[in-house]
């Protein structure tokens, strides 16, 4: 029992990361319809910002992680004008390479500047962790960091999508291009702004887990990018609540996997269930099922 | 004889009934026309007959057997082609392509025999080439067969998706709005070339048709849809003075 | 029967290639380094046509190739390196093998479209990665090493030209043109009698045999594979490779991957800056170019097709 408890902290601390990242992914996926493999590398130099914030300025964890959105939010917008925006009416396929492109690039950009070796993520939180209800499980106090902030950048972002402008704006042209653009919305501005709110989450991801897991590389994006994806496809990709749900479950399920049974099997599981949803239920587990119309 | 037989075909999307309690039966040589207002659930019938959606509920009986809920390329191969209302030809293939897929039910090398070039392949090959070429004529097509099929003319488009559903070799032929988008003239070259094609290969042909002056000039029998119901069926003439029918039209138009 | 002009200028073609690269390699005119880089590139021209059958003929999104190539490669090479078995038959099994996995895993996935399909291909190929390093049999995260050097010229470049030529064969016949029609408009294919499933079904596990086959040469010339010789990384330099080239051109499959071998070749030596030029090049290719070198023609010597001559 006690096992049990001490995963399902650990799972959600996890399950947060891959939330905030998987959001940023099912709100690009739900805007243009592209699966933006890059999305990992923002959270990758999203850490590295953090890092140098921490070392150069000598800033606490809140600023940092302040500095690392906008600086991720900045690159989001970037990436998508330069790469993105000029193959919006190409094939899905040069989209999806042109994205790989982009992750790529970012990767080994970083591994020409920040060298491949893992840089020491400073102890900037503290390391004291307190006892669950007379249990033998424990959450760190980074552990509840994470999950606090996760929660409010979640309720933020809720509240932009549902109760601003922007937020409208987003769900227009997601749900039809062509109608919203008629209805004099700017769709250029509209995309731009969800890259750099997605990006934005991907960098906080990126500096709580340099602070979680004190260690970061330039190809530290590639697997949890992966995973936050399939998180987003479990959660039913397009759907906001459904990014955040899919990272929880995940993230529970690879720490009950490493608990209980492998932890060398952990990373096949998240694949593993992703195969499973997409043969069950595609649209996933908040998604509604569409036929091509004829 | 019927050919088709459709008994109280229902389809649901959502709560939304597309086509509800749906009868229509064609005997074998007819030509009957399918006629509705826009949003009528013309099209969505036609789905459900060629098996491209799966029927809520009813019968759809093809030739003695029940067909609904079977695979759509199962019930080509029952002999049943069929055209569509927004043109979907592969338009990145040739116009000999077009025809030559529509063949390959009808081919029978195996892909062992292709994948190691045994006799059986070149024989039926250059069958299969011949054959659409015989198609092409008909639709004064064969001087275009190495075009792609997206540089043909609208016209020619429309007719060359008529070719590739008759290179199935169909019982019937279901044509969705043939005439849409075309001209008076090449509306009447276009009426003239189904008559023909239906005395040439002892076809059954149901029509979607938008134009009521034409379906009611070749259309023996008409059926009128309007919201997804059946609200009248004749000859052209019983059709014309229904006033449910009236109504369904000049209510569209007001 | 009638004599194909292009097919018989090609294969001399070949042969003329295959002694000439057999005299330098023999007679050590090309250096160990390049000679090691000929053999790769024959495995890429393997990978990268097959995946082009997928990805371009069919026109669905694969983007885990190098799972196939895995199985190949570790099932031959246990069969060769643990049970001493010959080698030939070796190859068979792990394309066989390969193939196999292609319709289990083909049959539930490729249901799917679009970006969903490439994701639980995606997943594909990390879940075989994975299982692999858990498998101590053989050699798990390590690799599996003291591999026999059993991949010599003339059995590579056969097997290359053989396989090029089946899948030519595929696509140019009727089988192949409804595999064309499936990428062209799914339901105009189905309604007009083309069975979906069986053909995306057989075209996925045709070119996962090929990758089989390529992943049995890989290994049997490079002594030792490892799992992450065939991570997602891997795949996408195939992926790049058949795009390159022009998805649907076998002829621009070959260019592409010679063209991306010799440069990755000579640019061995830059690290970190070798990858940023690919992304590069990748993403402008993309910008500029997205068809690839080739679109979907195929590269022909027009001066063969006399007027009014044989035509295939």
């Amino acid at each position: 029992m006690d096992i049990f408890l001490q995963q399902v902290i650990n799972g959600l601390s996890l399950g947060s990361i891959y939330a905030l990242i998987a959001l940023g992914y099912t709100m690009v996926y739900g805007i243009i319809k592209l699966i933006n493999f890059a999305h990992g590398e923002i959270y990758m130099i999203g850490a590295y910002i953090g890092f140098f914030a921490i070392t150069a300025l000598g800033i606490g964890f809140f600023p940092a992680l302040i500095i690392s959105m906008v600086g991720c939010a900045i690159l989001g917008m970037v990436i998508e004008k330069i790469a993105y925006k000029p193959l919006r009416n190409s094939s899905r396929i040069a989209a999806l390479i042109t994205a790989i492109g982009v992750s790529l690039f970012l990767q080994y950009t970083g591994v020409f500047f920040f060298k491949a070796e893992p840089k020491v993520f400073p102890k900037i939180l503290s390391d004291g962790r307190m006892n669950i209800f007379g249990t033998k499980a424990y959450i760190s106090y980074q552990q509840l960091t994470i999950f606090v902030v996760t929660i409010l950048l979640m309720l933020l972002l809720q509240y932009i999508v549902h109760f601003t402008k922007t937020g409208k704006a987003m769900r227009a042209v997601a749900y039809d291009k062509d109608a919203a653009t008629l209805m004099g919305i700017n769709t250029n501005n509209t995309i731009s702004m969800t890259f750099a709110i997605g990006s934005a989450l991907a960098g906080a991801a990126g500096v709580m887990v340099g602070v979680y897991y004190s260690a970061i590389t330039p190809l530290m994006g590639v697997m949890p990018g992966l995973k936050a994806f399939v998180a987003a496809v479990l959660g039913g990709i397009g759907i906001i609540p459904g990014a955040f749900t899919g990272g929880m479950i995940l993230g529970l399920i690879e720490a009950m996997v490493s608990g209980y049974g492998n932890s060398l099997y952990r990373d096949a599981v998240a694949f593993f269930i992703l195969i499973v949803i997409l043969i069950i239920k595609p649209t996933g587990l908040f998604g509604k099922n569409e036929k091509e119309k004829v | 004889m019927k050919i088709l037989e459709i008994n109280k075909l229902v389809k649901l999307f959502g709560g939304l009934a597309a086509v509800s309690k749906f009868d229509l039966y064609i005997n074998k040589g007819e030509l009957v026309g399918l006629i509705g207002p826009n949003g009528a659930g013309k099209t969505t019938a036609f789905n459900l007959i060629t098996g491209v959606y799966e029927p809520t509920s009813g019968e759809v009986i093809f030739a003695g057997e029940n067909i609904a809920g079977v695979k759509p390329f199962k019930i080509n191969q029952k002999g049943m082609a069929r055209t569509f209302q927004n043109i979907r030809l592969f338009k990145d293939l040739t116009v000999l392509d077009n025809v030559r897929i529509a063949y390959h039910s009808h081919v029978k090398y195996s892909v062992f025999s292709s994948l190691f070039r045994l006799k059986s392949f070149f024989v039926e090959e250059k069958e299969i080439e011949e054959k659409a070429i015989d198609f092409l004529k008909i639709f004064s097509l064969d001087h275009k067969k190495d075009e792609l099929a997206k540089n043909l003319p609208y016209g020619e488009q429309r007719r060359l998706e008529i070719a590739r559903a008759l290179a199935a070799q169909p019982k019937l032929l279901l044509l969705d709005e043939p005439a849409a988008g075309m001209n008076p003239q090449e509306t009447h070259d276009l009426m003239e070339l189904i008559a023909m094609i239906r005395e040439k290969f002892d076809l059954t042909i149901l029509l979607i048709e938008h134009d009521m002056s034409l379906v009611m000039g070749v259309c023996e029998r008409i059926y009128v849809l309007d919201h997804g119901m059946l609200i009248a069926n004749g000859t052209p003439d019983v059709i014309r003075n229904d006033p449910k029918v009236i109504e369904a039209y000049l209510g569209e138009e007001a | 029967m009638k004599i194909n002009r292009q097919l018989v200028f090609n294969l001399s073609l070949a042969f003329i290639l295959f002694f000439l690269i057999h005299f330098l390699m023999s007679a050590k005119i090309i250096s160990q380094y390049y000679q090691l880089n000929i053999y790769l590139l024959f495995i890429n021209i393997i990978m990268a046509t097959s995946l082009n059958l997928v990805n371009g003929f069919l026109g669905q999104l694969h983007l885990g190739h190098a799972g196939f190539m895995a199985i190949g490669a570790y099932t031959s090479a246990a069969m060769t390196t643990n049970m001493d078995l010959p080698f030939l038959p070796s190859i068979l099994v792990g394309s066989i093998a390969a193939f196999v996995v292609g319709v289990l895993v083909g049959y539930p996935i490729l249901r799917l479209g679009g970006d969903y399909l490439a994701i639980a291909t995606l997943g594909f190929g990390e879940i075989v990665r994975i299982m692999i390093v858990n498998t101590e049999y053989v050699g798990g995260a390590r690799g599996l090493s003291g591999i026999p050097r059993y991949t010599n010229w003339p059995i590579l470049f056969l097997i290359t030209v053989a396989i090029i030529l089946l899948i030519r064969n595929y696509i140019n016949s009727s089988h192949g043109r409804a595999v064309l029609s499936i990428r062209e408009d799914e339901i105009a294919a189905e309604t007009m009698g083309i069975n979906l499933t069986k053909y995306k079904v057989m075209t996925f596990a045709i070119a996962a045999f090929f990758a089989g086959t390529a992943g049995a040469l890989y290994a049997h010339y490079f002594f030792i594979i490892t799992p992450a010789t065939f991570n997602f990384l891997k795949s996408v330099d195939y992926l790049v490779m058949a795009v390159l080239g022009g998805l649907g051109s076998i002829t621009g499959s070959i260019f592409a991957a010679t063209g991306l071998t010799i440069i990755s070749a000579l640019l061995q030596d830059f690290g970190a800056v070798r990858m940023i030029a690919y992304s590069v090049v990748l993403v402008a290719i993309m910008l500029f170019r997205p068809s690839g070198l080739m679109g979907t023609k195929e590269m022909k010597f027009s001066f063969l097709d006399k007027k009014g001559g044989n035509k295939e």
